[in-house]
């Protein structure tokens, strides 16, 4: 039993990822069933300036160790440092954000540590002082309910926008702690760095989703989903046959061999409703189908169903969403 | 280039998934198993890798009798041999002891390079290379989209949330795959590359043939356990939005209905 709960913040340049939030704050909830504190865990450039407003998410205490050469995440040179800082916690279990890089420093952290992760969690259970953690099986498909053996500090990560945030309490201030821990040398090396300047919502980073599949039948066609999704602020999606044929870029694709996303409202286009789609789409909040066949699978998993013509009914529901959007701004 | 691919074999991503009888593990009946298909992209990575620079190309496997399908398909591929580890001490190992297991298996062939899928269509922990890594003490290259190498470096590309990072390394190293079919487009194994393959050497190896203790890998030495499984929560029973309207009324009750009663636009 270990001292305090410990997250570990991640940052996008000098500012946190929202996903940092959603994990101080469900390891403040647990920290609480157990009756001890939050610790944190920050490491990158410029990220010492921020640090105590983690605070405002229940953070206790923030081990911060901030270089020029941490500028961006290297499992080399964060893992050993992150595992540092853990060890200075004493914590009896450690949450961390399911992102790209949160996924890939867990599992090295895990190995380090001698501790073993687990991956994309989205629930975490606190009983009689025991941690479980719910994490998806198959995509989704399935669920597992997993626990640890004595004595073992539970890992894991958390797959972002599902742990609720608190309400930040802006008068709370976290105590910072400066590290002073050599930065490791490296073999491997970050070249470049290309981020998305277009405006484009991220698709695992958006509320709203409108994917198309099969039924959208030629690359061109998509523009109708990109005006769909601007309207909505959405972001673009493509089920794998739209993928395979070339129409969308692989970053698109929502399904078991591709993104798993949950969004709050999934809108599916023209596409059947494959398993290994469903697998990467249906723990959405809200699903709309539209498609030209009511018996499409899709519809099972729907929460509302539309049996038309996509290339007919698109149209109609865009200018009727921005009907709906000038009446209320 | 002498590469290592450690490959898993799961159920087809079309299976429909039924929890057993012991609550614990899924029913295996009747399941159709594939090669996990980001491990599919890593043996193609890999074959391009030797048509350039020459080299070997060994696939490496865990799990039951039926895993030998899976070698023999990579080896049909083009692959030119195979380690299949099992031991009866492994059956409940946790997969921080499988790995550790598979580590042992890779660097016995003394690669230069070992790819792997970046996560498992199964049990998607996604972490089996960054532990391989850093049992070896090796750099790590996660969720490769491209991969390019002189023969000397490698260099991939990573997809970030809103973005794309470009990563290097010196060999050795080990790289993990993700993209997609669309990306990766694996071969297929030909007739004659499914005739050769049965005369390709696949070698089994235990614990103890790797240098390992089975002792430690009995079931008390397991540091998790999946303790029960559940299906997803039942989604409620949708709502068509028909009532004999056309399609701009069927346009405008569904931004309604989103708007009033699910208020998500």
């Amino acid at each position: 039993m270990g001292n305090c709960i410990c997250v570990i913040a991640e940052f996008r340049g000098a500012n946190f990822r929202r996903v940092t939030f959603e994990v101080a704050s469900e390891g403040r909830r647990i920290a609480d069933s157990l009756g001890i504190g939050l610790c944190a865990v920050a490491v990158g450039s410029g990220v010492a300036a921020r640090a105590a407003e983690l605070g405002r998410y229940g953070v206790d205490k923030v081990f911060v160790r901030d270089d020029p050469a941490l500028e961006n995440y290297l499992a080399e040179t964060y893992v050993p440092i992150v595992a540092e800082a853990v060890k200075m916690c004493d914590p009896a279990a450690v949450i961390l954000p399911a992102s790209v890089d949160g996924r890939d420093l867990g599992a090295r952290l895990g190995a380090r540590l001698r501790v073993t992760l687990v991956q994309d969690c989205v629930q975490i259970a606190c009983e009689g002082g025991k941690i479980r953690a719910k994490w998806p099986i198959f995509a989704g498909k399935c669920f597992a309910w997993s626990d640890w053996s004595e004595g073992t500090l539970p890992l894991m990560s958390c797959r972002p926008n599902i742990m609720d945030c608190l309400v930040p309490d802006e008068s709370r201030q976290a105590e910072v702690v400066m590290l002073d821990l050599p930065v490791p040398e490296a073999r491997s090396s970050v070249k470049s760095i290309d981020m998305d300047t277009s405006g484009k919502v991220e698709l695992s980073e958006a509320e709203i989703i409108v994917s198309g599949g099969r039924g959208m039948k030629e690359a061109g066609n998509f523009v109708m989903i990109e005006e769909l999704a601007q309207v909505l602020g959405a972001a673009v999606g493509a089920s794998r046959a739209a993928v395979d044929s070339g129409w969308r870029p692989h970053s698109d694709q929502v399904g078991q061999t591709g993104k798993v996303v949950t969004p709050n409202l999934y809108i599916a286009v023209g596409i059947s409703g494959a398993i290994q789609h469903l697998a990467g789409m249906g723990y959405s909040k809200y699903i709309v189908a539209v498609n030209k066949d009511p018996d499409a699978p899709i519809f099972s998993k729907a929460d509302y169903g539309v049996v038309e013509d996509l290339f007919k009914f698109v149209p109609a529901f865009k200018e009727e969403v921005i009907k709906l959007k000038s009446t209320c701004s | 280039m002498n590469i290592v691919v450690i490959i898993k074999q799961t159920p087809d991503t079309e299976s429909v998934i039924r929890i057993a009888p012991d609550n614990k593990s899924i029913v295996t009946e009747g399941l159709k198993w594939i090669i996990n298909p980001y491990d599919e992209f890593a043996i193609e990575a890999a074959l391009r890798l030797k048509s350039k620079h020459g080299g070997n190309v060994t696939v490496v496997t865990y799990g039951p009798p039926r895993v030998v399908e899976a070698l023999r398909t990579a080896l049909a591929m083009g692959a030119d041999d195979a380690v299949h580890v099992d031991d009866p001490a492994m059956k409940t190992a946790d997969f921080l002891r499988v790995t550790r297991a598979l580590a042992a298996a890779a660097k016995e062939c003394d690669p230069e390079i070992i790819l792997m899928g970046s996560r498992a269509v199964d049990y998607d922990q996604g972490q089996r290379g960054a532990i391989v890594a850093e049992m070896l003490g090796w750099p790590h290259l996660p969720l490769a989209v491209s991969l390019e190498s002189d023969g000397k470096v490698v260099t991939i590309e990573r997809p970030i949330e809103g973005g794309k990072v470009t990563l290097e390394s010196p060999l050795p190293v080990l790289v993990t795959l993700g993209g997609s079919h669309a990306i990766w487009n694996p071969r297929y194994a030909s007739l004659p590359g499914i005739m050769k393959a049965k005369k390709k050497p696949l070698k089994a190896r235990k614990l103890t043939d790797l240098g390992l203790d089975p002792a430690d890998f009995g079931p008390e030495t397991a540091r998790i356990r999946i303790t029960s499984l559940e299906m997803p929560p039942q989604r409620a029973a949708g709502r068509m939005i028909d009532d004999g309207l056309d399609t701009e009324g069927k346009a405008r009750e569904l931004v309604r209905v989103l708007h009033e009663e699910a208020r998500v636009i």
